[in-house]
């Protein structure tokens, strides 16, 4: 075991893949020369050469576009959206062509694309480097959706979206680039846990709590921080947005009775409302309370100075399981200390 | 001077220059420029080229008539863009890759795609009619422009692995200003790719005039990349298959893309569902009529001797075959089976498509048994 950040491990991940296959190709606007504006492919492009770790010009069209091409010659193109909020020029090729290709080809045509993508705020970011637009492309059948949260699971599925003959949109928890932890290099993919399956991160009796990507570090705290105030929370690490796993979560609410769902997506149209609606329809009658969804506001993502106010955090998630218990919470109308 | 020689030939198109080898009426122009490259292009070449050509346009005329009779949903007509097409696919090697837009019927001809794999998407039966490899040639783009880029990677790939093959894009005069398309050009150029970007400028955009997509010649377009723009007559097949193999030729030495702008026009509707009286007057599609790219490499074929009339004859008889096969072929077309449409969403085993599928076959059954019984039921009763 080898202790990595999480951005390490990604381009540990990204290595391996390069040296494993030669039509692996890694695209992207600054990704050679200086290794990515999060260095996540830092040393890639000296090691593999120009043409395999690609500095495009600035078009996430372009990228996407021609990554589709290199898909219809054989090639396994990697493909880096520098931030979040820059992949919409891309959509259209995204969702009009990778996402349909497949189907559209009757089989012929795979579009064995990787688009990794830095989400999420928490870093004082200016506009258009916070946001969280996951749920469109959960929402876009033909592609396949993931978000990683810790540096094993980093580097391990990476390495099984690029192995993927579907698409694969891949979210990177961009704040947690830094945290470290153990990652086994010499795993063998094959016996690794397929990315389509969810990843009990706290066992718990109370209360379900769902989360993906940044989360599920602040819903592994508040879980600590309610076993203290003897609340016992299954904290679930949903690692696989599209599809989702609802038989693990359903596992667990049968259990537990209460779902929380947590995201720093907005809640309208959000996955939160797609996996209680999932999760009401196959549990209802284990069903406790209301399922209650903790999300970012649905806003533009606001300016650095108050992002605090826009993401969930401790206190917030804390909340969602006040209200899913049914203890005094931010709804009940109990003013704060009174709990 | 070579067209390869970039210092000779420049980067910069020269906006008057309008390449063109057949005149409307079929006098051969020489162009000492363009001339050598279709030098081999002798009597029995140039009847082929005319029998293509010919040939499409029944096919073409056939498939309008089978969407009039309800076999066919929708058409796009090709008529007018023959030489276009034809002269251009025809520059292409079997190991060259095709992406197209929805009009290059005569492109697919070409690259021997077969009647019921062409009609099997304007009949709705299918989201293709055909294995993109089996053809080098993609399956039909209706994002306007799109492909460009898909054109660009690909020729990315084939210069990579180091093949001297190129790849083309087709599109028109309304995809030039698509962000696709200037975006396929950037990375053509700064890559050296390999790719023949071939537009169509068939005058309209559904009903907007070419004059609404650009305020320039769409060839000159190029200078702003940094690649070779050519503007040639579109109807002219032999200036278009110089211009194509000017263009090839360039990428398969490496030196990267080449626009050509195929002045031409569409006859017919964008598709059977327009109706261009709304836009266009007879006087304009007069004018056109008079350039037509089939009339005049039969008169060319007469001037030099050849028995057009004969020829003429003989692929007249040749159409109607084909037509006739076209016209058998869309029957043969198979219905889709009700539970395909979940077919080739994903190449992978997908939980969430699987519980929407197994949910869906189920429904579907109910019905059959009700159905079953229902029928029974009435069986018995007589």
């Amino acid at each position: 075991m080898t202790a990595l950040t999480l951005g390490k491990a990604i381009n540990e991940g990204l290595r391996r893949s390069l040296a494993s296959d030669d039509r692996v190709v890694l695209m992207g606007e600054d990704i050679g020369t200086l290794g990515g504006v999060f260095r996540v492919t830092d040393g890639l492009k000296a090691e593999f050469g120009p043409n395999r770790v690609v500095d495009t010009p600035l078009s996430e069209a372009g990228i996407i576009g021609t990554a589709v091409g290199l898909a219809y010659r054989g090639f396994r193109p990697v493909v880096e959206i520098q931030f979040d909020g820059f992949i919409y020029p891309g959509f259209d090729q995204l969702v009009a062509q990778v996402a349909k290709l497949h189907y559209r080809s009757r089989g012929n045509v795979r579009m064995p694309l990787t688009v990794r993508v830095p989400f999420g705020g928490g870093i004082g970011a200016a506009e258009h480097h916070s946001e969280s637009p996951e749920a469109y492309f959960a929402h876009t059948a033909g592609l396949r959706v993931v978000a990683c949260s810790n540096p094993a699971d980093a580097y391990v599925m990476i390495q099984q979206a690029i192995a993927s003959d579907d698409p694969v949109l891949f979210f990177e928890p961009k704040r947690r680039y830094h945290v470290k932890g153990e990652v086994d290099l010499t795993a063998s993919l094959a016996d690794a846990k397929p990315m389509g399956l969810a990843t009990f991160i706290a066992k718990g009796d109370d209360v379900t709590l769902v989360t993906y990507g940044a989360l599920v570090q602040t819903a592994r705290d508040a879980a600590v921080a309610a076993a203290e105030d003897g609340v016992s929370i299954e904290v679930i690490d949903l690692r696989s947005l599209a599809p989702i796993d609802y038989e693990s979560i359903a596992a667990s609410v049968r259990r537990t009775g209460r779902l929380v769902v947590a995201h720093e997506a907005g809640e309208q149209g959000g996955l939160g409302g797609e996996i209680i609606a999932g999760i009401t329809e196959r549990c209802f009658d284990y069903l406790e309370a209301a399922p209650v969804r903790v999300t970012g506001h649905d806003i533009p993502y606001p300016p650095a100075k108050l992002e605090r106010h826009h993401l969930p955090d401790l206190d917030r998630i804390l909340d969602g399981v006040d209200r899913v218990l049914g203890r005094p919470n931010s709804l009940s109308g109990v003013e704060v200390g009174a709990r | 001077m070579t067209p390869s020689d970039r210092d000779a030939t420049g980067l910069l198109t020269r906006p008057d220059h309008f390449v063109q080898l057949v005149s409307p009426t079929g006098e051969r122009r020489a162009d000492p420029e363009y001339d050598p490259w279709v030098a081999d292009v002798d009597t029995d070449a140039l009847a082929r080229l005319f029998r293509d050509m010919a040939i499409v346009r029944r096919l073409d005329a056939e498939a309008t008539a089978l969407q009039r009779q309800g076999e066919l949903g929708l058409w796009p007509p090709l008529a007018g863009q023959e030489a276009a097409q034809i002269g251009s696919a025809r520059a292409l090697r079997d190991d060259d890759f095709v992406f197209s837009s929805y009009r290059e019927h005569a492109v697919a001809w070409c690259r021997g795609v077969g009647p019921a794999e062409l009609l099997t998407v304007w009949r709705g039966s299918a989201a293709s009619g055909w294995n993109p490899f089996e053809h080098a040639m993609a399956v039909p783009q209706i994002i306007i422009g799109a492909q460009a880029l898909h054109a660009t990677g690909y020729a990315m790939g084939q210069k990579w692995e180091g093949s001297d093959a190129a790849s083309i894009a087709y599109f028109g005069d309304g995809a030039t200003s698509e962000g696709d398309v200037n975006e396929a050009f950037v990375f053509a150029a700064s890559f050296d790719a390999p790719v023949v970007f071939f537009i169509q400028n068939n005058q309209w955009a559904i009903s907007e005039p070419v004059g609404l997509q650009s305020k320039q010649h769409l060839a000159r377009r190029a200078d702003g990349f940094g690649m070779p723009g050519i503007r040639v007559d579109g109807n002219d097949v032999l200036a278009v298959l110089a211009a194509t193999r000017i263009a090839l030729d360039r990428a398969r030495r490496g030196e990267g893309p080449t626009l050509i702008e195929a002045v031409t026009y569409r006859m017919g509707p964008h598709t059977t569902a327009d109706d261009p009286k709304r836009y266009r007057t007879d006087d304009e599609l007069a004018d056109w009529r008079t350039r037509d790219p089939l009339a005049r490499v039969l008169a060319l074929l007469a001037a030099t001797g050849a028995d057009a009339d004969a020829l003429e004859r003989e692929v007249a008889e040749e159409a109607r075959a084909a037509a006739a096969e076209l016209r058998a072929a869309v029957t043969t077309i198979p219905d889709p089976e009700p539970m395909s449409v979940f077919d080739h969403v994903y190449a992978e085993p997908n939980t969430h498509l699987a519980r929407q599928r197994d949910h869906y076959a189920r429904y579907l059954a109910m019905y059959d048994e009700t159905d079953a019984a229902a029928s029974g039921a009435e069986g018995g009763a007589r």
